[in-house]
């Protein structure tokens, strides 16, 4: 089992004809043949995308609700640039689809205070936007991690930062404990899915023994999935955990590259974040280079 | 981008928002000319520094009796006075640091008869994921103290992005500044305002502190500070002239040339990281083996050889920098654009210190040999850890 996604997930891509789409496109297909079913192009409907790997040819849709009708698309993944990125989502949601990935990054605040409205009455849910996506090892990757550090286990990870989830990916592979699936949450203030959604759907999944939760300054969304997980944990839900906390050496009011990585109004420092994942349980490493290593003390234990 | 409270306010006026007249100078010969363009006969004359605490902030270069970064002044020549004494030196801040921040232009303001000082503010509230006023009576002070020490005086109020502010949210935000008479009616123009402008100029922070009540019983917006959504700079040309670039460190102003995320920090390990995460975990890595960074750099994820380049040139000019550890996991960024991009900059610049690579995902293996083949003199790491240890020893070694 896995969360998310798996080898049924029928992917269209948004922004499957730029040269980012396509790339990420081939490396989908490429990876154990992850169902990539169509693309659109607001003016390019009727054509035909074509692999620069291995000739696979996808059609290409005027519009999501088009493509949704002729493919049976169950996901969608947005590579448009930043400044369509809201539209795009809002057309995914539309056309009812309901697993929309934004990975584009640089989207403003405001567009997604928008787009966070029209999903809330919607049938829809949307990991991102500044995300590295979400993989389900040997089954199906949406987006931009590293397939080749992904192994099929027990581990369900999650995370405010994408080249920190490699980290993770990396190291329980490294460890044999391998991934069920690794969610890429992003980096930005307002965003679709938050760190509580993903560990209710790990807590439920039998095939995740394990989670990792890393986590970055800014906000107190890791303190509210602290909360949760001990409230969780009183009704006898409860797995063995390992995280981080990137940011202990950020100073105070300075976006540190995530437009969501700020410590502001003496609020959302890493101190208090680990403080309150300990209390949930989690052990926290210190080191960004330990978590896999935690996580197998956690286990052993 | 954040801009002064001068550009600030007259971005407000602009929405119909109540301001005092004032007039911004950048030479002291200025003062006389702009004070006569006042009413009178109360002036404010306020240094104009991206950051906050400068009424209580001190002058570097004066006596430490002598006033603080806002000034009253009672007549046009003590305007001018007061205007030599405080262009071109140095004001000392809460918020500026031990270093401080050259003040380069005043604001010499109508000054107004307060009555009340109130605390404003719209964000993006995170949580709710909606734009929220902050509003509280206690106004005129460091809304973090009050937040700290009286939580219950701060009342918080969402507004629905398909509505906009209502009727009813002006209602609740005057109730909650316990606002009467003509201050009460201003309001139904004031908040709205601040709402537009907030949304219409893709503000991330807009701060009104102190919002005053008048003696004649008006609002006033009597302080302004204003950041922007540097994400929607692209769609707000007409903003792109308040920039001042002498507020801004000379290695940030160069990385944002190339679209580079750097901060400018106190340490000695110059650091370049693929992903904003890892390179704030990179930077906790090495204080965690006793070093302090020297800079945050994101070189993100596509970045061209130009770019690495361009970051590793950043890193080298900065003269604290004692070693270097580049850490890249490549997911997107491949490992052999990074290694050339170090090799281009090193052939151009040189290395006078050492530099430790850890490369690891896409193109690992091509990365590693075209260093290895370079001939430099470059430490390489396995892993995050075995990294930062031999970055932290390799500037212990230099003593």
């Amino acid at each position: 089992m896995s969360i998310l996604v798996n080898k049924d997930t029928r992917v269209l891509v948004q922004g499957l004809t730029g040269k980012t789409g396509t790339f990420h496109t081939e490396q989908a297909l490429a990876y154990y043949g992850t169902r990539m079913v169509g693309g659109t192009h607001p003016k390019k409907g009727g054509e035909t995308w074509t692999s620069g790997v291995d000739g696979t040819a996808l059609p290409i849709f005027a519009s999501v609700a088009e493509g949704q009708a002729a493919t049976g698309a169950n996901a969608s993944v947005i590579y448009v640039p930043p400044a369509g990125a809201a539209e795009a989502i809002i057309e995914a949601i539309e056309a009812e689809i309901p697993l929309i990935v934004c990975i584009t990054e640089g989207v403003p605040v405001l567009d997604m205070v928008r787009v966070k409205a029209r999903l809330e009455k919607s049938k829809s849910r949307l990991i991102g936007p500044n995300c590295p996506g979400v993989l389900t090892p040997e089954e199906c990757k949406i987006g931009i991690m590293p397939g080749n550090i992904f192994s099929k286990g027990s581990v369900g990870i999650v995370s405010r930062s994408g080249t920190l989830t490699y980290e993770a990916v990396f190291q329980t592979t490294n460890a044999g404990l391998g991934q069920t699936t690794a969610v890429g949450i992003g980096g930005d203030p307002v965003k679709g899915t938050e760190f509580i959604d993903v560990l209710e759907m790990f807590l439920g999944d039998e095939a995740t023994k394990s989670i990792i939760m890393i986590g970055e300054i800014g906000g107190s969304a890791e303190e509210d999935a602290a909360q949760f997980l001990i409230d969780e944990a009183k009704r006898g839900r409860s797995k063995p955990m390992a995280g981080f906390i990137a940011g202990l050496t950020a100073p105070k009011g300075r976006t540190m590259g995530h437009a969501g990585a700020v410590i502001s109004g003496g609020k959302g420092g890493a101190e208090d974040k680990i403080a309150a994942m300990e209390a949930a349980g989690i052990k926290v490493s210190r080191s960004p280079a330990r978590i896999g290593v935690t996580l197998a003390d956690v286990l052993k234990d | 981008m954040n801009i002064h409270e001068h550009q600030a306010k007259a971005l407000l006026a602009t929405y119909g928002l109540p301001i005092a007249k004032g007039v911004a100078i950048f030479s002291a010969s200025e003062a006389e000319a702009a004070a006569r363009s006042l009413p009178g006969p109360l002036y404010v004359v306020k240094s104009q520094i991206h950051a906050g605490g400068r009424g209580k902030g001190k002058f570097r270069e004066l006596p430490p009796d002598a006033k603080g970064g806002v000034r009253l002044a009672k007549s046009i020549d003590d305007v001018a006075a007061n205007a030599r004494e405080m262009l071109g030196h140095t004001l000392v801040t809460k918020q500026t640091g031990p270093n401080g921040k050259q003040v380069n232009r005043l604001y010499i303001e109508d000054g107004a008869d307060i009555a009340r000082e109130l605390y404003c503010s719209l964000l993006v509230d995170r949580e709710t994921g909606k734009v929220s006023f902050v509003v509280s009576t206690e106004g005129g002070m460091d809304i973090e103290a009050v937040a700290h020490d009286t939580p219950e005086k701060i009342v918080s109020l969402a507004v629905a992005p398909s509505t906009g502010v209502t009727t009813g949210d002006v209602e609740k935000l005057a109730d909650a500044l316990k606002l009467e008479g003509p201050a009460r009616t201003d309001a139904g123009l004031v908040f709205p305002a601040l709402y537009r402008a907030f949304v219409e100029k893709d503000m991330s922070l807009l701060e009104v502190n102190p919002l005053i009540v008048m003696e004649n019983g008006h609002l006033r917006v009597l302080d302004a500070k204003v950041s922007f959504d540097n994400n929607a700079m692209f769609r707000h040309p007409e903003l792109a002239g308040l920039r001042d670039l002498t507020e801004e460190d000379e290695k940030e102003i160069e990385a944002s040339r190339f679209d580079l995320a750097y901060v400018a920090l106190d340490g000695n390990i110059g650091c370049m990281v693929n992903g904003a995460g890892l390179a704030m975990a990179t930077m906790d890595i090495i204080k965690l083996y006793g070093e302090e960074p020297a800079n945050f750099l994101d070189v993100g994820g596509g970045a061209s050889k130009e770019k690495v380049t361009a970051a590793f040139k950043i890193i080298t000019a900065d003269p604290a920098v004692k070693g270097i550890l580049v850490n890249i996991f490549g997911g997107i960024m491949r490992c052999d654009v990074i290694a050339e991009g170090v090799i281009a900059a090193v052939r151009e610049v040189g290395l006078k210190v050492p530099l430790v690579v850890r490369l690891e995902g896409t193109r690992v293996k091509e990365g590693k040999a075209i260093l290895d083949a370079s001939g430099l003199d470059v430490i390489s790491a396995d892993d995050l850890d075995d990294a930062a240890q031999k970055i932290v020893a390799a500037i212990k070694g230099r003593g």
